[in-house]
């Protein structure tokens, strides 16, 4: 790997994340917003068999993630009250609380399922156990796809700059997050929209987003409703087991999806328009691609979001030649990261440049950097090849 | 308005579309699984992403950069993040050709 001398994306001073900021306004007129992006070449035929949808993958992977829900449940209430539920609670924890992001976003973006209705059931189970509003989310995951670790346009960037270290670690404990979901989700059920949900969500859905969002809250406060009754009825500690099963997970089982979360995009270059720059392909565990559906192949994924999620390591293959080298495991990917990641809380503008292999074509610095304002006087072309 | 020429019937595959370019406008055809042929305005509603490098699936488009779907036959838009409808054109095949009725 090789590390960037000089800034890969744009040089900002101050990075305004808003929606509707100083950045936001930048990134149109500068052209970096719904551009055009870089792509490996894969020809048609081989890329219409990638893309090609079957429910069978898909049913199977849910109905083992259903059946483990009550596995890991039944587990915990039967040893409940001794050491022996712990195991059970975590296991729990994890099916719940981190394998519902990759199935909200694999059914989010339809290609889970070939059958429709499927993909739609499942995001609506996934988005209220992650406590994401399905609306919301659904769009603002349409604009992280059109204008990716863009400052200013994406509203799903994880590392915001300045990084604060302490909430990043707090991320994995989840409850600063499901604070703030829960206050989002509250709020839309009032009826309120943000001025950024109104920037990034058509008008014609708001009336859908205020209603899931009331779905979402009366179902938790429902489950407040019977743990509290459990409590003065003298259940003691088993009054929790409603909000251990329900809600609870969202916070001490979000820690896997938190881990894969942040290696997506972390420590590499912000405002650019080649994947490769900044996304992160890694090798890992078969259990945690399992939890994960495979979006551990994220630069595939975004250059190809058709390309459903079973299908991504024959992506993986197909291109691997045209894209720097991934990761070799989580670990290895952390401590890439985490190196960029210091770094960047001293100058913001360092990321992590892999170089490519001989056989890639070069990033295609040009398409953010022929941009006016910022042209630099490189010729548009390619500029060697790393 | 004018039937126009726009390809050979063999230059689209089974369920699959092309992209065809005319006056100044840009469109797709659609071939579907029983060899019907469809006309469609080429650029997605949502972000006006051509959607010649979409798939095509029973009798639908999805759009390659957000999996917006639209049913080919009607235009339809069906699933977000598209909500506006595509413009259709009548299709008709004769000597192998396909002739769609801009306008
Ligand atoms: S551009 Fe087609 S769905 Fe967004």
């Amino acid at each position: 790997m090789s590390k960037s001398t000089t800034p890969i994306g744009s040089e900002l001073t101050v990075r305004d994340y808003s929606l509707t900021g100083a950045n936001t306004r930048q990134a149109i007129e500068n052209g970096l917003s719904a551009a055009e992006w870089y792509h490996s070449d894969v020809p048609r035929k081989n890329l219409k068999s990638l893309m090609k949808r079957r429910d069978a993958p898909a049913i199977r992977d849910t109905v083992i993630w259903i059946a483990l829900h009550f596995v890991f449940a039944a587990g915990g209430l039967y040893f409940w009250g001794r050491w022996l539920c712990v195991p059970f609670w975590f296991a729990y924890g994890v099916v719940y609380g981190s394998a519902c992001d990759s199935r909200w976003h694999e059914c989010g973006h339809g290609t889970a399922f070939r059958t429709r209705w499927m993909n739609d059931v499942v995001y609506h189970i996934a988005s209220f156990q992650i406590m994401r509003n399905p609306v919301n989310w659904r769009w603002s995951h349409a604009r992280h796809h059109t204008d990716t670790l863009i400052v200013g346009r994406d509203p799903e960037i994880a590392w915001m700059h300045p990084i604060s270290l302490i909430l990043k670690a707090l991320a994995f404990v989840g409850i600063v997050e499901t604070w703030t979901s829960l206050k989002v989700l509250t709020r839309n059920a009032m009826g309120n929209l943000s001025q950024e949900e109104r920037d990034y969500i058509p008008e014609s859905q708001w009336p859908k987003a205020i209603f899931w969002a009331r779905v979402h809250i009366a179902i938790y406060a429902a489950v407040l409703v019977v743990s509290f009754v459990l409590l003065v009825s003298g259940a003691a500690w088993k009054s929790l087991i409603p909000i251990l099963l329900i809600g609870g997970p969202r916070v001490y089982g979000c820690w896997h999806f938190v881990m894969t979360g942040l290696l997506q995009h972390g420590g590499l270059a912000e405002n650019v328009l080649d994947h490769r720059l900044n996304s992160r392909t890694l090798y890992m565990n078969p259990i945690s691609r399992w939890v994960y559906w495979n979006m551990n192949y994220h630069i595939e994924h975004h250059m190809f979001p058709m390309v459903p999620y079973y299908s991504l390591p024959a992506l993986h293959e197909l291109i691997k030649d045209d894209l720097p080298p991934p990761n070799t495991s989580i670990w290895d990917g952390y401590r890439e990261m985490m190196g960029s990641v210091m770094r960047q809380r001293v100058d913001p503008n360092h990321a992590i440049r892999k170089s490519l292999p001989p056989t890639a074509r070069p990033y295609r610095e040009h398409l953010h950097l022929a941009v006016p304002e910022r042209n630099t006087g490189l010729e548009i072309g390619d500029q060697g090849g790393t | 308005m004018p039937w126009v020429d726009a390809c050979a019937v063999d230059d689209v595959e089974e369920e699959d579309l092309i992209r065809w370019d005319h006056d100044g406008r840009t469109y797709v055809i659609v071939r579907s699984l029983d060899n019907e042929f469809y006309c469609t305005d080429g650029l997605c509603t949502h972000e006006q992403v051509h959607l010649s490098d979409g798939l095509v699936m029973d009798n639908e488009i999805e759009c390659p950069k957000h999996n917006g779907l639209f049913d080919y036959r009607t235009g339809k838009a069906l699933r977000a993040p598209v909500c506006e409808d595509l413009r259709t054109y009548a299709t008709r095949v004769g000597n192998g050709r396909i002739m769609v009725l801009v306008g």
